[in-house]
């Protein structure tokens, strides 16, 4: 591999490993914070992808259907919050499977419902359709470049949310002691509401920017959700610092993985969860 | 009935209803629906006993599921990987051109899926509660692609079995898998034997130190036991008799793809325990039964059966938890059996 090929492979494994950070830092908060595993995240994702696709050609501009798409998934996550997801939170982690995995079904035959069954292609906006040289011979897209931007204004921003505001405060406070929070006059199911909306919101804008370079599929949710896992067990449970460092791995892992060993690629991930699970069973970081 | 029976003073008038009920609940009713069973190739047609075959395939991978979520408290979310190493097993020992024979397959399939389980045990029995379900569902997943991406596992097509495994003693065929008939009842004995075994390891010790592991982890590490050990070797049965399930899955199909060992696969089998009620046997059997019968009235339905497969989930998990023993409890007014917490 020679140092061209070398620096784009550089360059795509971390974009990739961003944007697994976007999702998997939404599927860690909630966690972390409401001790609710939820498979239907990855749902989330195909969701914000799908609507990636259907507003950018209803409106013919794909940040307009991004903050349309903000705006909807947001209130899906309300919504799913208020209808299902407070029902859960005395039950055990069984339930939760069970319910979230019915809730993967249904998003699924309602995307095969309205959109098909078809692969579709999003187009990238013209403004950062273009490459950079960084060679003689080797460009590098913009597109690529302003996604990993996106992504890391975005973990700074939720970094500085959690650990600086008085909101991130209190969101603190509530995964570790819930009742407390609430008798000292905090609104816990509101705040829990909140937190379960942000991270909807995250996944979908996740499937929404990464709509242009993954194409939209069925499938493409339970995918990226299994691999959100790894991120997660890899970075310790409710840890968005160890959700970055893990994605970032995994984003390398892959990346390269692919380029060496074809083959063994695909288990390549999982290879490393499990040599990590070996050293420290509880993940890289814990807690926020 | 006499309260005193319930304080734990035996009463002579009070134990004998309660021993005649249970005999009934644990003798002539399964005695019953194994008869009934036993019926399906006389009097249903061949369609209808290959139906019945794969459901009965079906509730032994149930069976061997329960064992870990029922009665050891372990939530899996990947046992579909044994079920098809089990299967996959199978498919790369067949000959090409002659049957393979069963004495030497199977043994193989039930050891490779013996090994996987406790190699994979050691891994994931380092982690918890919401990390065991997402490990063991990476870990499927691990499995799936180490068999759907390279050249052994032959792609996403899978591998094909053109003949059924020779069941012979000498040069006698003790039974003709390939007869639909016969692999029904083979694969009918096979369930009972299932249901025995697991009946005798709940029974044993072995059974009884995994009870407590269930209810209060830390307690059974204090009184001493190798809870680690105990915990591994729950796994290890459960993915072993999970590998027979896939043996005979493919033995009936003809086929092994890495769909068996998909992530759905491991969520419908955890959906078929949870609609029987985990921690009852028979939930595990019927819940299998009950799933195949909605796969096949949605599918009768609409194209679009997971759809209502999906709302059905999301409606029993909200309205009726326990699964259907706990309904059939509810409506006969039985008392309901006690929910143990699992942390």
């Amino acid at each position: 591999m020679d140092i061209g090929t070398f620096l784009i492979q550089l360059l795509n494994s971390v974009q990739y490993g961003l944007l697994l950070f976007l999702i998997a830092s939404g599927l860690t908060l909630i966690f972390g914070i409401m001790g609710i595993i939820n498979l239907a995240h990855g749902s989330f994702y195909m969701v914000g992808a799908y609507m990636a696709f259907s507003l950018s050609s209803l409106t013919g501009n794909l940040f307009v259907a991004i903050v349309l798409g903000i705006v909807l998934s947001v209130l899906l996550g309300l919504f799913l919050e208020w209808a299902l997801f407070t029902k859960l939170y005395q039950r055990d982690h069984l339930q939760q499977v069970l319910l979230t995995y019915g809730l993967i079904l249904v998003f699924e035959e309602l995307r095969s419902i309205l959109v098909g069954n078809d692969v579709h292609s999003v187009a990238i906006p013209a403004v950062l359709n273009y490459s950079v040289k960084l060679s003689e011979t080797l460009s590098y897209p913009v597109y690529r470049l302003f996604i990993s931007a996106v992504c890391v204004v975005l973990a700074v921003a939720l970094y500085y949310v959690i650990q600086k505001t008085r909101l991130g405060m209190i969101i603190r406070a509530g995964s570790a002691n819930r009742e407390m929070v609430q008798s000292l006059g905090f609104n816990i199911n509101l705040l829990y509401r909140l937190v379960f909306a942000l991270g909807v919101g995250l996944a979908a804008f996740a499937g929404m920017i990464a709509a242009p370079v993954s194409s939209v599929y069925p499938g493409m949710g339970t995918q990226v959700l299994i691999i959100c896992f790894v991120v997660v067990v890899i970075g310790g449970i409710g840890s968005v610092w160890g959700a970055l460092v893990a994605a970032l791995l995994i984003g390398l892992t892959d990346t390269f993985g692919k380029v060496m060993f074809p083959q063994w690629a695909g288990a390549g991930i999982y290879i490393l969860m499990a040599a990590i699970l070996l050293w420290r069973p509880e993940g890289l970081f814990r807690r926020i | 009935m006499n309260r005193a029976s319930d304080v734990g003073e035996p009463v002579l008038g009070a134990a004998a209803p309660a021993e005649t009920r249970l005999l009934r609940r644990e003798v002539v009713l399964p005695l019953f629906a194994l008869v009934l069973l036993a019926f399906v190739p006389i009097v249903g047609s061949a369609f209808y006993t290959e139906v019945v075959t794969r459901v009965m395939i079906l509730a032994i991978f149930a069976l061997s599921l329960d064992l870990l979520v029922g009665y050891t408290g372990l939530v899996s979310f990947g046992h579909a990987a044994f079920f098809g190493i089990g299967a996959y097993a199978y498919a790369l020992l067949s000959p090409k051109n002659e049957a393979a024979s069963l004495w030497l397959t199977l043994p193989a399939a039930i050891g490779a899926a013996a090994i996987a389980a406790a190699l994979v045990g050691v891994f994931v029995l380092r982690t918890r509660g919401i990390y065991f379900i997402m490990v063991t569902l990476a870990f499927a997943q691990m499995f799936y692609f180490v068999f759907h991406d390279t050249d052994f596992g032959r792609g996403s097509d899978g591998i094909t079995v053109n003949f059924k495994p020779d069941l012979k003693l000498g040069d006698i065929t003790l039974i003709d898998l390939g007869n639909s008939n016969q692999f029904f009842y083979f694969v009918l004995a096979m369930l009972v034997a299932a249901f025995l075994f697991l009946r005798t390891v709940l029974a044993s010790p072995l059974g009884r130190a995994l009870h407590g592991i269930k209810v209060n982890e830390h307690r059974m590490l204090s009184l001493g036991y190798h809870v680690f050990g105990y915990k591994l070797a729950s796994f290890t049965i459960a993915g072993t008799l999970a590998g027979f399930a896939g043996y005979l899955s493919a033995v009936q199909s003809g086929f092994a793809n890495p769909e068996i060992l998909s992530w759905h696969q491991s969520g419908n089998v955890l959906l078929m325990i949870i609609l029987g009620g985990t921690g009852t046997l028979y939930g595990a059997i019927g819940g299998a039964f009950v799933f195949a019968l909605l796969e096949q009235v949605f599918e009768a339905l609409t194209v679009h059966w997971q759809l209502l497969l999906g709302l059905t989930i999301i409606l029993l998990v909200l309205f009726l938890p326990g699964g259907l023993s706990e309904f059939v409890a509810r409506v006969i007014r039985k008392p309901v059996r006690e929910h143990a917490d699992d942390e």
